[in-house]
């Protein structure tokens, strides 16, 4: 599948502003986060900025943006609309948290619950978000049960350094938020390996014979295409990355999104707090790169059924 | 709304037979020609007369190639919307401008809710749905229902343009669902097939599988005479007889 690079901002920011929520609104509501003013208006600020980049960065890729509410109806069917209501229902309880912690300094009892049900709804969002691609059985890549919940580890992973980062920042560290967030790092990379050994073994399903119903009378072999030049299908759904280069990209994600970030949550647990805050600042960083990576990956090692029309063997 | 009825009264499609098409592209053209004024126009292309043109198309033919040695065959392929009764394409769809029809099992896109997004190409199977990058929205195969039901066209008028177009009579319009109607029959007497029919969108157009070939033994070990060759002509004369001979041999 071609990697529409719209789509890779949205997943990668609003991911990582989602897992931020998450955590901002469970750490508030457990008391493990002061309700100060500060560190409210900049963690929200952060979690909701990221996430509003990454919704109107997914509007970019459409042909007709300013249709884009249209997309807020068909949630009975369809988890792209399930996506934006969860999405856009997730700002409520968001907002009325903000106005507790930002202008009352108050993040227990009404507010409290309010983060715990913007927690609820951010991860609902990133299931929802996992689940458009997880329920195209035309790409087997994508059809896969581990996907949604990669997409949730990684979301809670990659917002969780970023929360880690803000506690260095306000002063306000627990050791345990880093071992915690390193393991969330480990269990987004045990998954991840666990779904590029399952695509890896997988056998493939379907033949250009199966797609052409000819495979009975012999070897099926693409004599001409229907027109000279590419199409909207072969550019959309034909991109593949070649096997080489993906195993080598494989290895910079593992680096970069786990490897790297894990070990830099552990050395935040050293003594000096300016080693620890750029031990954090330097996880995010590594993180967002080696997410976008994989995200880019995710989609140029899908491969799409209706490419054996045009002379992919099988699929 | 993007569910799909659970039940459609009709379900009209296509027959498409594998054995008679000869790849004319006659039926693209015409599908392309009706369809940029019709129910989702325009049909956009970009650079039609350049070194790199574009643009969508809701029927594409394919040349493929089938078996090996004196048995391989040419079997040329058109492929369109399949118009299946379960297909991913419309729920999958956020604004509902995706659709199937319960009145005629025709799934369709409505120009005018569509926000452009293409999860519904990533949804089809068979590569049937095509964007439209000038007009913004996703374009697919409409059965030409701006055609079958038209009572300003003759009755004869009233099929698909590609039926219509087709010069070898190779693709055939009717109701699938129903058992006694003529494209159903058919179906019936010649083994017609789904594409990728285990995969479950249970697509309504079926094909037609190339019948076998009745000289399939012969044609490896033909042994009639070849034509003479005759030599170069030398003279003015020889040279008339020569391209007269040609002429009359065209």
């Amino acid at each position: 599948m071609h990697p529409a690079y719209s789509v890779i901002l949205f997943t990668t920011a609003s991911g990582a502003g989602y897992g931020l929520l998450v955590w901002l609104g469970v750490l508030s509501a457990f008391g493990v986060l002061p309700a100060d003013r500060w560190l409210g208006f900049t963690g929200l600020a952060i979690s909701l900025g990221l996430i509003t980049v990454g919704l109107l960065a997914s509007t970019f890729h459409l042909g007709h943006p300013e249709r884009a509410w249209r997309a807020f109806s068909q949630w009975r069917s369809s988890w792209l609309s399930r996506e934006g209501v969860a999405a856009v229902a997730t700002y409520v309880p968001a907002g009325l948290l903000g106005i507790g912690w930002v202008f009352l300094e108050r993040t227990d009892g009404v507010f409290a619950l309010m983060g715990l049900l913007a927690a609820a709804l951010a991860l609902v969002t990133v299931y929802c978000t996992g689940m458009i691609y997880a329920s195209l059985r035309t790409i087997r890549q994508w059809n896969q049960p581990l996907v949604p919940w990669i997409y949730i580890a990684l979301a809670l992973a990659t917002g969780g350094l970023l929360m880690l980062a803000l506690m260095y920042l306000f002063g306000t560290t627990r050791p345990w938020f880093s071992i915690l967030t390193a393991a969330l790092v480990g269990v987004a990379l045990f998954l991840k390996q666990r779904y590029w050994a399952t695509i890896d073994s997988e056998k493939k399903t379907w033949t250009i014979g199966d797609a052409t119903g000819l495979g009975k009378h012999g070897q099926v072999r693409v004599l001409d295409f229907p027109h000279t030049q590419a199409n909207f299908v072969m550019r959309e759904m034909g991109f593949a990355v070649a096997r080489n280069h993906a195993e080598k990209l494989r290895g910079y994600v593992r680096l970069l999104a786990f490897l790297v970030p894990g070990a830099l949550c552990l050395i935040t647990l050293a003594p000096s707090a300016l080693l620890g805050t750029l031990a954090a600042l330097l996880a995010v960083v590594a993180a967002g790169v080696g997410v976008a990576m994989e995200r880019w990956l995710f989609f140029a090692e899908a491969e799409h059924v209706s490419m054996l029309y045009y002379g992919r063997p099988a699929a | 709304m993007t569910c799909l009825p659970t039940h459609t009264e009709r379900k009209l499609g296509l027959v498409i037979d594998l054995d008679t098409c000869v790849g004319c592209h006659g039926c693209a053209t015409s599908c392309k020609e009706w369809n940029t004024g019709g129910y989702s126009a325009p049909l956009s292309d970009t650079d039609p007369y350049g070194a790199d043109p574009d643009g969508a198309w809701l029927n594409r033919i394919h040349g493929y190639e089938v078996g090996d040695g004196a048995d391989s065959r040419t079997v040329h392929f058109p492929r369109s919307c399949l118009h299946c009764e379960t297909p991913d394409c419309v729920t999958v769809c956020p604004t509902g401008a995706s659709f199937k029809r319960a009145e005629d099992g025709i799934v369709l896109v409505d120009p005018d809710l569509c926000i452009g997004c293409k999860l519904c190409s990533w949804a089809c199977a068979y590569g049937a749905r095509e964007y439209d990058p000038s007009h913004g929205v996703m374009k697919k195969c409409t059965l030409c229902v701006d055609r079958i039901y038209n009572e300003h066209l003759a009755p004869e008028d009233r099929v698909p343009a590609c039926v219509r177009a087709c010069p070898t009579g190779a693709r055939h319009f009717g109701d699938l669902g129903d058992p006694d109607s003529d494209v159903s029959k058919l179906v019936a007497e010649r083994g017609g097939f789904d594409l990728l029919g285990a995969f479950g969108y249970k697509p309504v157009n079926k094909y037609l599988p190339p019948r076998e070939r009745r000289d399939a033994r012969t044609v490896a070990t033909d042994k009639t005479p070849q034509k003479q060759k005759i030599a170069a002509p030398t003279t003015a004369i020889e040279s008339l007889f020569s391209w007269v001979d040609r002429a009359l041999s065209r």
